[in-house]
């Protein structure tokens, strides 16, 4: 027994130091040397003005924007320091009370639009960071957005259609657009870089 | 299931399959001591260093130095959890964690569990992730490498007295398989925005605010109210973000591969910052089955016949192809009561459909339903969508993947050695049939390897029903149940199913965080990774005293169909006979429910 301290003992040091403090150093040196931006956060700036990351979702609501998933972060949604999803399972009365709830809050932003709305856009996200929408969550919106805007629908399936996301090969990836650059190219800001 | 969901699992399977054989034969080489005559210096002065004696153990000796390291280990963790606000690294002046769950997260990750009671952002400093959660991820890892490399010695070798050396095993796992390949991982990862630095979290102002409403309370908590009885209630406007940081993608690198699955961020791989784009997601996928599944390549090779890895390999994949199928499935049939209030779950060109309550849209039903196949058939216990809110059936494969013993590839080393014990049942109950004294590999399977093999394919079972049972009976296990109904049961089976066979996921709506759940879940977790281990090395240490046994006519050979069938059937035949009730308790009934009210 006590010959099998010592090696515990230092091994678990050796080791320690090896993937507890080199290992990470080594990786974060070369992450911020070869891919900087992509290591800090994926910070967009318009500007110079940071203005939110690519990657992580914002709680939009008014009727000129497009909105994103629903967010079960507390106490507000998107709240990028808790990240959550809802865990509300299939059968639970909370789940299709909220569902339902949107379902309505999506008419009433937008009566003339009767198609059945899209899952991902009433259904909440596993982060609650989500940063996309579907094609379809985002079409579904384009009638709400263009009155509010006073534009031309063509206009605002247009922009859609440019910042689309098609699965890669048809096999990586979903359908899907990031809000953020949508909203942002909508309120015409043209990112830096 | 969709065209997508078919061509992804397709091509997830045929890059693991092609990483199997080089991957496989590395692994042999990392069972004997470097060739190369620096590496071998540097090793012999490191083990001076660490007081490291050279020679092989006894099985007995090699389980005592499992056991010794590990506890080190725990202890390590939980003084630095208990410590940390007066450590370095903590820009965020996280306070120390409690004592239980302390306790619960050190068993969890010196178990290669990675059972997550807390939320990471929230709780752990940036020097508690490196130094106790992030060498864990390697370590535990490479001590289930170490006894799955015991037990192919004990399978190898004949009239020997001695399986390898522990320190040697473990040493070489980390330092030559686990950490390049994280290493390359972890860049692979950031180059696509994983985050990896030592800041703060940062501030960002959002394009709009955020309106919200929270209850006011008092000074002792306590909710104010109107007269009238309603809670006062105060609006609140929030105009900035924060945006968490850290050394993440070298944590995340590590948890996939040594199938450890600790999430830096609460919500694990589904965070963006964890898992943020379709390809991430793919490599973080496939980290999960690579060494398991090039595993049964080194033990074929080590035995001296590949085919014997080969018909391992077959039953794991049999398994694991069955599971996905129905999980992606029942993901993609989607929730019958929501479809009723008017929404569009039809997959198609413009949206995935489906089940996507608790999923990501950048992965659709297709990549989570795969991802959550992946890490219940290991024991990777990792997530990119939320488990709980899986569709009944979509949550049972899961679940019921991990209380197979998560021998589908498994854990690293322990998915092995797992199967290998369902190996020596499936031909014990072969000899039993045809009357003959059951061999396998040469070796005779007798009275003594028969207990132990029961011993580690009971021990869980055991672990997670009766903890289930205790979990639902007692009042501090019902407290924290979040769904109402059958899925509140399926909770707390989950989380003992998960925490006895080292898993980690979770259905995480139940508030696990209590002192009732992190001290029975801790237990589970330590009784469910070295009740198995010891038998293990038990078996590994009486086989390879034996004489090998010449291959006679009448031996039944171990690398056909026959043989790959006979075991997926005693995998599933006592996998089904043991938790059949207590699902029919859970998801079964709720399945029911959710399709008769519809």
């Amino acid at each position: 027994m006590p010959n099998l301290i010592r090696p515990a003992v230092m091994l678990m040091a050796l080791l320690t130091i090896l993937t507890g403090v080199i290992y990470p150093l080594t990786v974060t040196v070369l992450g911020q040397l070869l891919f900087f931006h992509e290591a800090n956060g994926s910070i967009m700036t318009v500007n110079g003005k940071a203005v939110g990351s690519t990657l992580i979702g914002q709680q939009y609501s008014q009727p000129g924007h497009f909105w994103g998933r629903p967010s079960a972060t507390s106490p507000h949604p998107y709240n990028g320091a808790a990240s959550s999803g809802s865990n509300l399972g299939p059968l639970n009365p909370a789940l299709t009370g909220l569902v339902e709830a949107r379902i309505a809050a999506l008419r009433d932003a937008d009566p003339r639009n009767d198609q059945p709305a899209p899952i991902d856009l009433v259904t909440a996200s596993a982060s609650g960071l989500d940063p996309d929408i579907s094609l379809a969550a985002a079409y579904y919106q384009a009638t709400r957005v263009a009155r509010a805007r006073h534009l031309p629908l063509e206009q605002v399936v247009a922009l859609i259609d440019r910042h689309a996301r098609h699965p890669w090969l048809g096999i990586l990836g979903e359908p899907r657009v990031n809000v953020l650059r949508l909203n942002l190219a909508l309120d015409g800001h043209e990112p830096d870089s | 299931m969709t065209t997508q969901s078919w061509s992804l699992l397709g091509i997830y399977l045929a890059v693991l399959f092609a990483a199997i054989k080089p991957l496989g034969l590395y692994m042999v080489k990392l069972m004997e001591a470097p060739r190369s005559p620096s590496l071998a210096r540097l090793e012999n002065g490191l083990f001076r260093l660490c007081g490291i004696e050279r020679e092989e153990m006894s099985w007995r000796q090699y389980a005592l130095a499992v056991l010794v390291f590990s506890l080190m280990g725990c202890i390590a963790v939980y003084a630095l959890q208990r410590l940390q606000l007066w450590l370095p690294l903590n820009p965020q002046r996280l306070p120390n964690v409690t004592p239980d769950s302390s306790f619960n997260t050190a068993i969890s990750f010196v178990t290669n569990t990675n059972w997550q009671g807390y939320g990471g952002e929230t709780t752990m400093s940036h020097l508690t992730q490196m130094l106790g959660l992030g060498t864990q991820n390697f370590v535990s890892a490479a001590a289930g490498i170490a006894v799955a490399f015991a037990l192919i010695r004990g399978f190898a070798r004949h009239s020997a007295q001695t399986i390898g050396n522990f320190w040697a095993d473990l040493y070489r796992a980390t330092a030559y398989l686990l950490l390049p390949l994280s290493f390359v991982l972890a860049l692979a990862l950031i180059s696509q925005g994983v985050v990896q630095n030592f800041s703060a979290h940062q501030e960002v102002v959002t394009l709009e605010p955020t309106i919200y409403e929270i209850t006011r309370v008092d000074n002792t908590g306590q909710p104010v109210t109107y007269a009238r009885g309603d809670a006062i209630v105060d609006a609140v406007s929030v105009t900035a973000q924060t945006l968490p940081m850290g050394p993440a993608a070298s944590q995340i690198a590590i948890k996939q591969l040594g199938t450890n699955g600790g999430g830096f961020f609460n919500v694990n791989s589904a965070h963006p910052y964890e898992n943020p784009t379709a390809l991430t997601n793919f490599l973080e996928a496939m980290a999960i089955l690579l060494i398991p599944a090039a595993l049964c390549y080194t033990f074929g090779k080590a035995v001296g016949d590949t085919r014997q890895g080969w018909a391992v390999l077959a039953a794991m994949t049999v398994i694991f192809v069955g599971a996905a199928i129905a999980t992606i499935s029942f993901e993609q049939q989607g929730n019958p009561k929501l479809t009723a209030l008017g929404a569009d779950q039809t997959a198609g060109a413009l949206q995935s459909g489906g089940n996507m309550e608790g999923k990501e849209t950048r992965y659709g039903i297709g990549a989570s339903a795969l991802w959550a196949v992946a890490t219940t058939a290991a024991s990777n216990g990792s997530v990119n969508s939320m488990h709980d809110s899986f569709t009944p059936l979509g949550g049972l494969i899961p679940m019921w993947l991990i209380q197979l013993g998560e021998v589908a590839f498994g854990g690293v080393g322990s998915g092995l050695y797992g199967m290998l014990a369902f190996a020596l049942m499936a031909m014990f109950i072969a000899g039993l049939m045809i009357g003959r004294t059951p061999e396998y590999l040469g070796k005779k399977i007798e009275a003594f390897e028969m207990k132990m093999v029961s011993i580690a394919i009971l021990i869980t079972p055991a672990l997670a029903l009766l903890g289930a049972a205790v979990g639902v009976m007692a009042a501090g296990g019902r407290a924290t149940i979040f769904n109402p109904g059958p899925h509140g049961f399926s909770e707390v089976l989950y989380a003992f199913s998960s925490a006895a066979n080292n898993n980690g996921s979770a259905f995480a709506g139940l508030g696990a965080n209590t002192p009732f759940y992190n001290g029975w879940l801790g237990a589970a977790m330590w009784f469910g990774r070295f009740g198995v281990i010891v038998p293990v090395l038990a078996i590994a240490g009486s086989l390879a005293a034996k004489k090998k046994l010449a291959v006679g006519p009448g031996a039944m050979p171990t690398h056909g169909p026959l043989f790959v069938t006979l075991l997926v059937g005693t995998v599933l035949l006592i996998g089904a006979l043991t938790y059949i009730p207590a699902l029919a308790l859970g998801p079964i009934v709720e399945h029911l429910i959710l399709w008769s009210i519809s």
